[in-house]
């Protein structure tokens, strides 16, 4: 790209700090939100182990719980997404089977975190 | 940027293989698989969350999974593997600031990981189990 443009021209548009630093920031700040966020499903998990489905109901009808229950399938769904296309980069050098995976992890991420907040607003409702 | 046409053979440095194991280098690896393991964790989430949702047939059949031994042990493992990366997490946090990275203190770090994750995930189990009705 950009073949009939001068050395220096390519490095301006090519160089850091123009939006190198959004991937890790972005990891960064879902990792922050993933640490509070995986505090709650740990709590979630105990406040619901053994017990019958009125009980998980009840619990799924709060609005806190299924606000923060939909936040963390967000939360780590943004956040998986990018720290998996880091480990692709550093093992996937060809470019096809890379871009495949590429695709295939933001696919992924999105299926997993909206089937995740489907059943997380079925069961907010009353399912 | 065309590529060079003769690589000379070059002399490669000594890899992976040569290394005796590190703890912190042990606890960078680990951070990534257990990254990788939670990544793959959502999905059981995801399922366990959409047969609640179905009703009481999914309902039963998502928890005889998860009470099975071996969803026992699966789901032991992925609360380690969430805990030990979130606590390699702060870790990370902490390099961020760009403190911590005298090498007793790397190693410091990488063992508090390690016997933190190990820790907390014990406590928590004993926590649950008691609450499960496992001691009872
Ligand atoms: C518990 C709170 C969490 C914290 C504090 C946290 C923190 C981090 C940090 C700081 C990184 C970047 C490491 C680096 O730059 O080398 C990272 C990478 C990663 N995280 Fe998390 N994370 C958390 C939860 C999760 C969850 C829930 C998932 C999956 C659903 C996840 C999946 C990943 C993956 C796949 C990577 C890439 C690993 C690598 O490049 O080696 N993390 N995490």
């Amino acid at each position: 790209m950009n073949r009939y443009g001068t050395p220096l021209k390519r490095v301006r548009g090519l160089g850091s700090a123009q939006a190198g630093t959004e991937h890790f920031w972005g990891q960064r700040l879902s990792a922050v939100a993933n640490l509070f966020l995986v505090t709650f499903l740990i709590y979630s998990v105990i406040q619901l182990a053994g017990e019958p489905l009125d009980v998980v109901r009840a619990y799924f009808r709060s609005p806190v719980v299924a606000l923060l229950a939909a936040l963390f399938a967000f939360s780590s769904a943004y956040h998986m997404r990018l720290g998996m296309q880091v480990i692709i980069e550093d093992y996937v050098h060809a470019n096809t089977p890379k871009f495949i995976l590429l695709i295939l992890n933001t696919f992924f991420a999105a299926a997993v975190a909206l089937t995740s907040v489907i059943a997380i607003i079925k069961l907010s409702l009353g399912a | 940027m065309g590529k060079a046409e003769a690589q000379p053979a070059r002399p490669l440095s000594p890899h992976l293989t040569i290394f005796r194991p590190y703890i912190n280098m042990m606890m960078s690896i680990l951070h990534r698989i257990t990254g990788a393991a939670n990544y793959f964790g959502t999905l059981l989430l995801a399922a366990w969350l959409t047969a609640t949702a179905s009703g009481p047939d999914g309902f039963m059949a998502a928890n005889a999974v998860t009470a099975s031994p071996i969803g026992l042990i699966i789901l032991f493992l992925y609360s380690w593997s969430l805990i030990h990366h979130g606590l390699g997490g702060i870790r990370h946090f902490i390099w961020d600031t760009g403190r911590g990275f005298e090498l007793p203190t790397i190693r410091l770090m990488s063992w508090a990981t390690l016997a933190g994750s190990v820790t907390i995930t014990l406590i928590i189990w004993f926590i649950g189990l008691t609450k499960w009705g496992a001691f009872s």
